[in-house]
């Protein structure tokens, strides 16, 4: 079987259908393949976090036109992502985290970024009443919030198939191959053509990006997240933390979720985790710290996601380096779900028209290419 | 570093569970000499079947029957077998490194094993009515509990509905204890007795045939039995006063305090799929069962698991099943104390005798359809406050699996961790979608499979190195 598109989208996270859908909405034909079902792996079991707060600077305006988008996500998809926008604030713990808030900010306004604010000790106990007092303040980013990620994933998924954008789960690609400026895209549901094709195969792209003879060394890692049981409202907005590594926040029915980055065990060939509670306790005792209003809080669930993790902790975005018609969007190294919307609009640009006005040249692959093979060394992805 | 109340944090084998299949393991892997570790969350060894049996204050004997006190061997062979009995240890997280996550006296901590029996035995399988979640509605299995280790039985208009042969046995037990019943509905389906006529031989030649006969002849002489009913609601405003139901098409409606329901035991898979262990659908048990070979050993290296949590074969199956698993550890781990072990042939021997009717029993007591697809209002997910037509109108807009619906209506995602809605969501999907469970598959379920203080997780003993962390979700 042979199937034409415009162009095809590997990976059915938030990332590829939201191109998928970018391009329908520009008037392309994509086709999207999925080797699970969309949203089975890090953008359906993520902690929902749309922050532009904290973001590495390259990162920050891909971070302020995504949120453009979030502002309007049901217009965008049809659903509004179980999005609320109660702010997302980071607590300094200590007078030298408080300085370092304090020259963040002003970095920020000097390069034009006003959605930063320093607040002090008064200021944060407004915003959370129930942090512990010994906290001197911290920076606000009032527009942020979070969402419900698997809802938002399927939300792209359904607004895409609806915008005309074909769509394949269960079917996993096993080899590309470009001839005569087609790319030949096997899987394990036989031959799909395109001249473009977009790698956003999350934990499993590095492989994609190897059959097209690019070497990027990206790690599979496995955040772990925490949930509780219900306990009475006592926060709004969405907490990270400066030092320690925390992010913490609850949901409209109670339940607060604990995150901060530590990491299980991945098995991207087995679409399993393996958590690590040694380092679970840690973030249950910065917890227990931080809010005193815990302490009668029960753990009901932990799990961990396949995630994508480049060495410099920012993502790849754009032309591959050795293929003609090939596109990167991978690499998000635990905070792609709120660029989402964002990168998958300049995605569709960059496609369409060929250029984005958004600066994408931090995210380039050339920055970890050693040595460029030829196509064709790596042949079955697993 | 906090003190750990478990005196090693390592063992050759850990078993999960001390019912008989535990119990029988940790006798055998101890006796061979491998350090052997038992853990347990009850407050006295004995699993179900024989729950108090070193504590019960049930002390008249025929009360709790013969099959009960059998226990007390059992108990005293593991002791003195040389395997530590840890009771009150509630194991909340196993994974495939065979790291054990165990809290005990509100302390938790990790231990590790070289070989792990999970022997976490059955629970009930939901029983979605109308009203089940009514004050006054309980199970049979909960109500066996309470008599178990606090000699109650249930006071006021009590009814018990449902099907099975523990349905049976507990109003015998009841009646025995002087309780009284006012009626039993018998919700097994007539034609059940037709389909399981092929497998009746062997039944016929197994010892539960002359017990089982007797026992429901014991309990149809003192109580009203409605057979062949065919519906069932609990009816209330803030606690049940009434049981609807309709038996040959009549509509009946009896006052009652108490109703308890039973259709059946289904494995506990909770900590076992939570550790990645793979299962398939039983079709004729109506469950999932973990894929195990004849050993005992799941497709995760390292864990097998023996007992009624292997697929619901009963007592005497689930002691022969445990002593399997544990020749196969001692075999693994140990192989020159295999003489101290006893004979693996004549453990098939007894396990197969042990089987014998178990297929008519599975046929027989296999619940009706509509008292496993729940319609309209009737709750599914209890903690989440699910109902049926929630649930399939969310199927129709093309929810594919358990988890997906998971995520769109966080059934399954409460404490019970599924435990009472899993199989009706799974069989709800399949239906809907024409395919079978199997491959419409079952939620993926997370550790702690129990819940876990915040508190109690934070004073776990750690290491300054767990605190490097690395990235920020
Ligand atoms: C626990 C956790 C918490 C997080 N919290 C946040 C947060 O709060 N805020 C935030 O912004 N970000 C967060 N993130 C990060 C965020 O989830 C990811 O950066 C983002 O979802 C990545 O999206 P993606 O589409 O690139 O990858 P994925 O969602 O992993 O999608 C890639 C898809 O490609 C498919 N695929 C791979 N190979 C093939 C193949 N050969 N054929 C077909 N299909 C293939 C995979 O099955 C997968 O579905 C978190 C991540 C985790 C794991």
């Amino acid at each position: 079987m042979s199937e034409a598109a415009d162009v095809i989208v590997v990976g059915g996270g938030i990332h590829g259908c939201s191109t998928a859908l970018h391009l329908a909405l520009r008037g392309a034909k994509p086709l999207l393949l999925e080797k699970d079902y969309c949203g089975r792996h890090a953008s359906g079991v993520n902690a929902g976090g749309v922050r532009q707060l904290a973001r590495h600077v390259a990162e920050v305006p891909l971070s302020v036109a995504s949120m453009e988008l979030w502002a309007r996500i049901e217009d965008l998809v049809g659903d509004d992502c179980g999005f609320e926008s109660h702010g997302q604030v980071l607590v300094a713990e200590d007078d030298a985290e408080f300085a370092a808030c304090r020259a963040r900010v002003d970095d920020l306004r000097l390069r034009g970024f006003t959605h930063e604010e320093l607040i002090d000790r008064a200021e944060l106990k407004r915003l959370v009443p129930a942090v512990s007092d010994y906290c001197p303040g911290g920076i606000v980013s009032r527009r942020d919030g979070a969402a419900d990620p698997f809802r938002t994933t399927q939300a792209f998924r359904r607004r895409a198939i609806e915008s005309g954008a074909r769509l394949r789960e269960g079917v996993r690609v096993l080899n590309i191959a470009r001839r005569a400026g087609i790319w030949h895209v096997a899987t394990t549901d036989g031959e799909f053509e395109a001249p473009v094709l977009v790698n956003a195969a999350g934990a499993w792209a590095a492989r994609l990006a190897a059959m097209a003879g690019e070497h990027v060394p990206l790690e599979a890692i496995a955040p772990m997240l925490m949930i509780t049981a219900r306990v009475p409202h006592f926060l709004d907005p969405v907490i990270i933390l400066r030092g320690r590594k925390l992010s913490f926040k609850q949901f409209g029915n109670g339940t607060v979720l604990i995150g901060g980055g530590h990491l299980g065990t991945a098995y991207p060939d087995e679409n399993a985790t393996v958590l690590d509670w040694a380092k679970l306790t840690a973030s249950a005792r910065t917890v227990d710290e931080l809010f005193p209003v815990m302490r009668g809080a029960t753990i009901v669930r932990a799990w961990a996601g396949i995630e994508a993790r480049t060495p410099d902790d920012i993502p790849v975005i754009g032309h591959s380096r050795t293929e003609e018609g090939l596109f990167h969007q991978f690499g998000f190294s635990a905070h792609g779900f709120q660029l989402g919307p964002g990168v998958g609009s300049l995605m569709a640009d960059l496609i369409v028209t060929g250029a984005t006005n958004l600066p994408i040249e931090p995210f380039g692959v050339g920055r970890f290419l050693r040595g460029i093979e030829p196509p064709g060394t790596d042949s079955v992805l697993e | 570093m906090t003190a750990m109340p478990l005196p090693k944090d390592h063992y050759d084998v850990v078993i999960i569970g001390a019912g008989p299949a535990g119990l029988a393991a940790a006798a055998v892997a101890g006796k061979a000499g491998l350090s052997t570790l038992v853990l347990d969350e009850n407050a006295q060894p004995g699993g179900q079947i024989f729950r108090a049996i070193t504590s019960t204050p049930v002390q008249r004997r025929d009360i709790l029957g013969d099959d009960y006190w059998r226990g007390e061997n059992l108990v005293a062979e593991t002791r003195a077998g040389g395997a530590v009995i840890v009771q009150g240890a509630t194991v909340w997280s196993l994974d495939r490194d065979l790291q054990i996550a165990v809290s005990l006296l509100g302390q938790s901590q990790i231990v590790k094993a070289r070989r792990v029996i999970i022997a976490t035995g059955a629970l009930e399988r939901p029983f979605p009515i109308p009203g089940w979640t009514l004050p006054g509605v309980m199970t049979v299995g909960a109500g066996q509990t309470l008599l178990k280790s606090s000699g109650l039985v249930p006071d006021g208009k009590v009814v018990l509905a449902g099907t099975g042969p523990l349905l049976w046995l507990y109003a015998a037990q009841v009646l025995r204890a002087g309780g009284a019943i006012d009626a039993i509905l018998d919700t097994t389906p007539r034609g059940n007795y037709w389909r399981a006529l092929p497998y009746a031989l062997p039944f016929l030649m197994s010892p539960y045939r002359a017990k089982g006969l007797a026992l429901m002849r014991e309990v149809k002489r003192k109580v009203r039995v409605v057979s062949n009913v065919t519906s069932l609601a609990a009816l209330g405003g803030d606690k049940l006063d009434a049981v609807a139901f309709s038996a040959g098409g009549a509509e009946q409606k009896i006052a009652a305090d108490t109703l308890l329901l039973h259709q059946g035991v289904v494995p506990n898979v909770n900590l076992a799929n939570a550790a990645g262990v793979a299962h398939r659908w039983d079709e004729r048990q109506l469950c999932w069962v973990p894929v195990l070979d004849a050993d005992g050993n799941t497709s995760v290296p390292g864990i097998a698991i023996a007992g009624d949590g292997a697929g619901i074969g009963g007592a005497l199956a689930a002691a022969e099943r445990g002593r399997i698993a544990a020749v196969a550890a001692v075999e693994a781990l140990a192989p020159g104390k295999k003489s101290l072990t006893p004979d693996r042939s004549e453990l098939s021997n007894t396990l197969r005798r042990a089987e014998l009717g178990r297929a008519f029993l599975d046929v027989l007591f296999q619940p009706a359809q509509q008292f496993r697809l729940p319609e309209g209002d009737t709750i599914v997910c209890r903690c989440e406050e699910v109902s049926a037509a929630r649930i399939k109108e969310t199927i129709a807009l093309g929810t594919e699996g358990p988890n997906q619906l998971k995520a769109f209506l966080r059934c399954g995602m409460g404490p019970c961790q599924g435990r009472l809605c899993g199989l009706t969501v799974t069989e709800m999907i399949a239906q809907a979608r024409g395919m079978s469970p199997d491959a419409v598959g079952y939620y993926r379920l997370r550790p702690p499979v129990k819940p876990i203080a915040l508190k109690e997780l934070a004073s776990m003993p750690h290491s300054e190195q767990d605190e490097k962390a690395v990235v920020r979700g």
